[in-house]
């Protein structure tokens, strides 16, 4: 006997962001990217359109990252040189996107001018056509200086830049609104927050169609769970028709799935745990996964082999279940 | 289960006679859907009545036991955020019997050997799934005795053939294995076998309409000891699948899906394979079998089991006394966090990496992070003072010094004047005390 199914109808969508923008939008990328605008949960096809599949912008860094030597050993000798780091994840890796974090910025570091830093974005924005996404070096104070420069020397790239958050937002939303950039809004694991710096945001002026949530997600292991739930309620407030917690949602996985102690350390010190090699590898590609499935947009990943896994995870998703 | 004092009143018989222990029908009624007593205390109730309040107070879902504690479905919710998952994924590793005798002895050691522990939790995976590929039944049978011998791990044991099973069931049911798979083509004679053997069953199908049949069909045989497996083989296809499955179940009460779902994976590559795992893990899949048996694969799938099923209304806590990191003496710095586990093990894996043998006391939060304890008020200076002074940190140190996390550097000051010990603030993210360390 046919059995009859139960599927639902949403009243709403998530919002639908671009990213990038083509030499006929004002910009210099070859292609531009559409993350967001489901009518369903994750990878339900079978009660809703899911319009756009999740992508996956790999990490530049302006200087050598202090990363773990099994991650560094792919990238061989373009670390520490952000153009060629970001050919190879284009080309080699097959990055949707560049996530370059400028952390040569950090005044306890090599403390680099904000001119400085707009010059590597405008030297990767000349070697790749794909998107791009720029956060400063998590110093608050310098990040607003450096991120304005960056706005003002990328205007009409229609970048994705961050980091607004909930006591630090005016300076970047300014910044992205008069040069007509997207913003990452980041929040501590918090839905209310969540959604009253989305609203603090909008009030500024910039629409809601260029705005991006970056819950603050914990790595496996360490909180995982607590993004997953907060992202599968924020998911199912914007089917609902809540506007403001309706943007697509920004992971990101390789900086948090790397702080463990179980991607870092080998067998040596670990035997229980087994070989770091694929252990690394899986403990970024799963905490991917899991996030895919509570409606992650756009997952800010590392480990070039993670990469090839969790695109693959992304193509199986995506096929056809209706 | 969900069903309101007035649904259940109006099936009683309405004597009011008090010989339940409560006054009256009404209150009765009330305290059954409390959950506070059973429909067994009514002396008068009749048969149907009984029968329908039973059935419509079944869990939606039903609990299928087998092998060394292995729990199965029982669940009530599709999102962990609306309760919580109760019974963690059960994983099993599938050992084939056209393996030879040595590969199938060193699969098995090895999948014994799959126990972890990090973060003061232990792990270990579930058990071994024998399947019959090798299309002779005596062979199964062998292959399925010698794996029993091999581990105490919970039993899954599968063959297309009602006879391999017929072969290989019996000398093992003892141990509850869960058989199957029972399909259209042969439900009659591997459903009957599992219930003259009192083992749960596999029933198979293509899709969610012949599966809905097939276990129709079975039920008429008098057993309902099943789980599922609509038959798909993709991520996608799987996820749609049991989320059809899980909400029929659950939103609807439709019966024949209210047993627990088992996964079968696809992938070949062994990396591939843990992410379509991940899939079935956070998606409704009850038991799930695995091709790679590598210790440093299994470790992020049982993580992640772990992760989700943890009950998001209570926080893992760690035990609130004096814990020691390396080989401390009597000048090893001393820190204090709370008991919440996360930010207990974020502290103690930082500590331990700045190698300095140092003691770190967990106060007792009710399992909450810095920030929430101290905003709720259970993070005082006073109860802080309590806990040193309960630890016997004193008599372990010669030096009087503590180290507070940075975000409640404003306790300092009260801190000190309570227990006269000088309080030095520490970083705001345990991730800076590897330098903070070396500055001390």
């Amino acid at each position: 006997m046919p059995v009859t199914l139960v599927k639902e109808k949403y009243p709403s969508k998530v919002g639908e962001v671009v990213l990038g923008a083509t030499a006929a939008e004002g910009g210099t990328r070859t292609s531009v990217i559409r993350v967001g605008g489901d009518g369903t949960l994750p990878f339900l096809q079978f009660e809703g359109s899911v319009e756009n599949r999740p992508i996956i912008a790999m990490e530049v860094t302006d200087i050598v990252p202090p990363w773990n030597d099994t991650i560094k050993e792919q990238f061989g000798d373009v670390l520490g040189n952000p153009v060629a780091m970001a050919k190879k994840c284009v080309e080699e890796f097959g990055a949707d996107a560049i996530y370059l974090k400028l952390i040569g910025a950090d005044p306890e570091g090599e403390n680099r001018s904000p001119e400085q830093c707009a010059q590597v974005v405008k030297d990767v924005l000349a070697a790749v056509g794909v998107p791009l996404i720029v956060v400063g070096c998590e110093d608050p104070e310098k990040d607003n200086e450096v991120m304005a420069a960056v706005a003002e020397a990328a205007a009409g790239e229609n970048l994705l830049i961050g980091l607004a958050e909930q006591d630090n937002y005016k300076s970047i939303t300014a910044a992205a609104m008069v040069h007509k950039h997207n913003v990452i809004a980041r929040s501590p694991l918090d839905i209310n927050i969540c959604k009253q710096l989305n609203i603090l945001i909008n009030e500024m002026g910039l629409p809601l169609n260029k705005i991006v949530i970056d819950p603050m997600i914990g790595g496996l292991g360490f909180g995982i769970e607590y993004a997953y739930s907060i992202m599968e309620r924020a998911r199912l407030g914007a089917l609902a028709g809540d506007k403001m917690l309706s943007m697509p949602m920004i992971c990101t996985v390789g900086y948090e799935a790397n702080r463990a102690k179980e991607a870092n350390v080998g067998a040596g010190e670990f035997p229980g745990w087994g070989e770091l090699q694929d252990r690394g590898i899986l403990w970024e590609a799963v905490t991917a996964a899991a996030l895919l499935q509570v409606g992650a947009s756009i997952l800010l990943m590392r480990n070039p082999a993670s990469v090839r896994l969790v695109q693959r995870n992304i193509a199986d998703m995506m096929e056809q279940n209706a | 289960m969900g069903l309101t004092g007035l649904e259940i009143y109006k099936q009683l018989p309405k004597k009011n006679c008090g010989e339940c222990g409560t006054p009256t029908c009404l209150a009765f009624a009330m305290a059954l859907a409390a959950g506070k007593g059973s429909l067994d205390a009514c002396p008068h109730v009749t048969d149907a009545a009984r029968e329908a309040l039973d059935s419509a107070s079944a869990p939606p879902i039903k609990a299928i036991k087998f092998g060394s504690g292995s729990i199965l479905g029982d669940e009530t919710v599709l999102f962990r955020h609306d309760k919580t998952f109760y019974h963690p994924t059960t994983i099993l590793i599938q050992v084939s019997d056209t393996m030879s005798d040595d590969e199938i002895a060193a699969k098995v050691a090895e999948i014994n050997d799959l126990e972890y522990d990090r973060v003061g939790l232990h792990y270990s995976l579930d058990g071994v799934a024998v399947v019959n590929e090798s299309g002779d039944a005596a062979r199964f049978a062998a292959v399925v005795a010698a794996v029993a011998k091999a581990t105490e791990k919970s039993m899954v044991i599968l063959s297309n053939s009602a006879e391999a099973l017929k072969a290989a069931v019996p000398q093992v049911a003892e141990r509850k294995p869960l058989i199957g798979s029972a399909t259209a083509d042969n439900y009659e004679a591997i459903v009957n076998l599992a219930k003259e053997q009192a083992v749960p069953v596999i029933l198979k199908a293509d899709g969610l309409d012949a599966l809905n049949d097939l276990v129709e069909k079975a039920q008429a045989l008098g057993y309902k000891e099943f789980v599922l497996d609509p038959g798909s083989r993709t991520p996608s296809q799987s996820l749609a699948n049991f989320t059809h499955l899980r909400r029929l179940a659950i939103k609807k009460k439709f019966r024949p899906f209210g047993y627990p779902v088992i996964a079968f994976t696809s992938k070949s590559e062994p990396l591939d394979e843990i992410l379509e795992a991940s899939v079935y893990v956070t998606k409704y899949a009850s038991a799930i079998v695995i091709k790679t048996s590598i210790k440093a694969h299994l470790l992020p799938l049982l993580t992640l089991r772990q992760n989700i099923y943890t009950d998001p209304q209570k926080p893992i806590q760690v035990e609130p006394t004096l814990h020691v990191v390396g080989d401390v003496n009597e000048d090893s710095p001393f820190y204090i966090t709370t008991n919440f586990s996360l930010t207990y093990y974020s502290v103690e894996g930082e500590v331990e990496a700045s190698k300095i043998p140092s003691y770190i006391l967990p106060i007792d939060t009710d399992g909450t992070s810095v920030l929430t304890a101290y905003a709720a008020g259970k993070y005082e200076p006073d109860k802080i003072a309590a806990a040193m002074e309960a630890s016997g940190i004193a008599d372990k140190v010669k030096h009087r010094n503590v180290i507070i996390p940075g975000y409640v550097a404003v306790i300092s000051g009260k801190l000190q004047e309570l227990t006269g010990w000088k309080v030095i603030v520490g970083p705001r993210e345990s991730s800076g005390i590897v330098s903070f360390a070396r500055t001390l």
